[in-house]
């Protein structure tokens, strides 16, 4: 996914000299050394200083400029909050904010490096758009959006290298602001973004299994949330569940409960999270994710009680 | 028009003394205003806008200015009424319901190039408005910044100071209104170590000087002086509620309105300040 994000960034940014890319001493590898190399003048390493990183590119973005800002999650949305706040958001300016590694990819790098109130924070914020593509192709697809048509700014949840593609079969197209559909099923809807969509086509897989008929969604943007798509699949599915690498509290499960009140849903819906707990646990990034309860077997098991 | 080579300093005095006078004024319609703020930072901000800027058709001014110390802004709004950028009616309406300005400036206001309020934005803000038209556009611009002595302890202050030498944005032009004057008593005495100033923003990779930031001639020329080749920092020293002697110095004048008898006195003693 970060090479598709350099790949995306350089292919715009050859046509469009506003596009220019702020990182804090951390880069994507790929193409960005192209995007460097090929525009030194909009490109600038901010050094450690995440704070300045995100004032800088509000300035830009005051000067004409469209900026990402790229580092890994923590460091560009909890360090810099306030200027995320004050200096994009409240000034509503066309700026993306890449959290790069969020969930707790960074698993052996503990606690600091763990990213799991991201959502919550940045979709509280006013003004402020919230994307967690799936795949390759869908953060291609996002770049796109962010970099030609965004006219606020964006925090922009991205994986790390080596995802699989799992949206060249999607029944939907790729559209900024609704659910998008890559299985179509009849009894059960499984909602994620990001990175877990992956384990939630597995549980889909392993519960059709026992003969349901399983829907999986990729809701890549969390905020705006298409509540009129949601409100379709709470309609449509009599089991729902949500799967995300988050806290339980502010995310997507907390939303798709928000409105399954609202509309008084019949379906029955259940949210799978990691827990409201820091993690002092060392293994992989699988491994940190089970100790939370968020693995293919126990999801899937969950899934079928009765 | 713009004044680059020449400032009439009488001319100026003039100005600044109507424009306390204006914030007097408005004193009278709200409970707090933060004037004291204000009059610390008139002349600089007065030489800015009447003797420095290149301000184009004002529509879209080639320099631009941000009042990083966003408390201070009331003297930025009597001045951009006195260049017909914002109205009578706008400042008339200062803080109420049916107005658009507030104690802190804000981004979409006519005039204001950037929202401002929290400390510590505008110079990192301000580089990246300075970077942009030096090193994208190509252009003649300049950024004029006004940022607090209070502001100067934060840290995001220190990191844009640093990557702003960094970047060799040499359009960018900070003035410090060092006032000395903090919450809980002078800098001096309560942050001693905050001092000295230039020596520090020097290490930084900057060029500094230092004046009576009363002085406006002074402001003027160590400005159009500066060698270049580096951000320039300008340390304007200051007294807090400048020209109201009861408001000088004194914490409480940081944020309240004076009441009628006090705003009498304070009118009557306004003078031309010369240094």
């Amino acid at each position: 996914m970060r090479n598709k994000f350099a790949d995306a960034i350089y292919e715009i940014g050859k046509k469009d000299d506003r596009i220019c890319a702020l990182v804090a001493d951390l880069s994507p590898a790929g193409s960005m050394i192209n995007f460097r190399e090929d525009f030194p003048d909009r490109f600038i390493n901010c050094g450690v200083a995440e704070q300045s990183m995100i004032g800088i590119a509000a300035g830009m973005a005051l000067n004409g400029m469209r900026p990402f800002c790229y580092t890994i999650a923590t460091f560009s949305l909890y360090r810099p909050f306030e200027m995320v706040r004050d200096d994009l958001c409240y000034q509503n300016l066309p700026v993306t904010v890449i959290g790069m590694g969020a969930g707790v990819i960074y698993s052996t790098l503990g606690g600091t490096h763990h990213t799991i109130e991201d959502i919550a924070i940045a979709s509280a914020i006013p003004n402020l758009t919230v994307l967690a593509p799936c795949d390759p192709d869908e953060m291609r697809l996002a770049t796109t959006w962010c970099a030609t048509e965004s006219l606020g700014p964006v925090y922009m949840r991205l994986g790390k290298a080596g995802e699989p593609d799992l949206t060249s079969k999607a029944i939907d197209p790729f559209k900024i602001g609704k659910v998008r559909c890559l299985q179509q099923g009849a009894n059960v809807a499984i909602l994620s973004y990001g990175i877990t969509v992956d384990m939630a086509l597995s549980v889909a897989k392993q519960i059709s299994s026992t003969g349901k008929s399983v829907s999986v969604y990729s809701c890549h943007t969390i905020k705006p949330l298409d509540t009129e798509g949601i409100q379709k699949i709470l309609a449509t599915h009599n089991q729902i569940a949500v799967i995300e690498e988050h806290v339980p509290h502010g995310g997507l499960g907390s939303r798709v409960k928000e409105i399954a009140w609202e509309m008084k849903a019949n379906c029955s819906l259940k949210c799978f999270s990691l827990k409201d707990e820091f993690i002092h646990f060392y293994g992989n990034h699988l491994e940190l994710l089970s100790k939370h309860g968020l693995d293919i077997e126990s999801i899937s098991e969950e899934i079928n009680r009765p | 028009m713009n004044l680059t080579n020449s400032f009439d300093k009488m001319l100026a005095q003039s100005r600044c003394k109507s424009y306390r006078r204006r914030i007097l004024d408005i004193s009278q319609q709200v409970g707090a205003l933060h004037a004291a703020a204000a009059f610390s930072a008139m002349e600089m901000t007065d030489c800015i806008y009447n003797g420095l800027m290149n301000r184009g058709d004002n529509k879209d001014p080639i320099d631009k200015f941000i009042m990083s110390k966003g408390h201070g802004c009331m003297v930025q709004y009597v001045i951009l009424e006195d260049l017909g950028i914002l109205s009578k009616k706008d400042l008339d309406l200062y803080c109420k319901p049916d107005g658009r300005l507030g104690c802190h400036p804000d981004f979409g206001t006519p005039g204001i190039e950037a929202s401002t309020g929290s400390l510590g934005h505008g110079a990192a803000m301000a580089t990246g408005m300075a970077y942009t038209e030096q090193y994208i556009k190509r252009g003649p611009g300049k950024i004029f910044v006004i940022i607090s002595d209070g502001e100067l302890q934060e840290g995001s202050t220190w990191e844009a100071l640093m990557m702003a030498a960094n970047l060799n944005t040499d359009n960018l032009i900070i003035c410090l209104d060092h006032n000395g004057m903090q919450s809980f008593g002078d800098t001096i005495e309560t942050h001693p170590k905050f001092y000295p100033i230039s020596e520090k923003i020097n290490a930084f990779g900057w060029e500094t000087a230092e004046v009576n930031g009363h002085d406006s001639e002074a402001v003027f020329d160590a400005i159009t002086n500066r060698a270049g080749g580096k951000p320039f920092m300008l340390i304007c020293n200051t007294v807090k509620g400048r020209g109201v002697s009861f408001m000088e110095g004194q914490p409480i004048w940081h944020y309240r309105s004076p009441n009628p008898e006090e705003y009498a006195q304070a009118i009557n003693e306004l003078t031309e300040i010369s240094s």
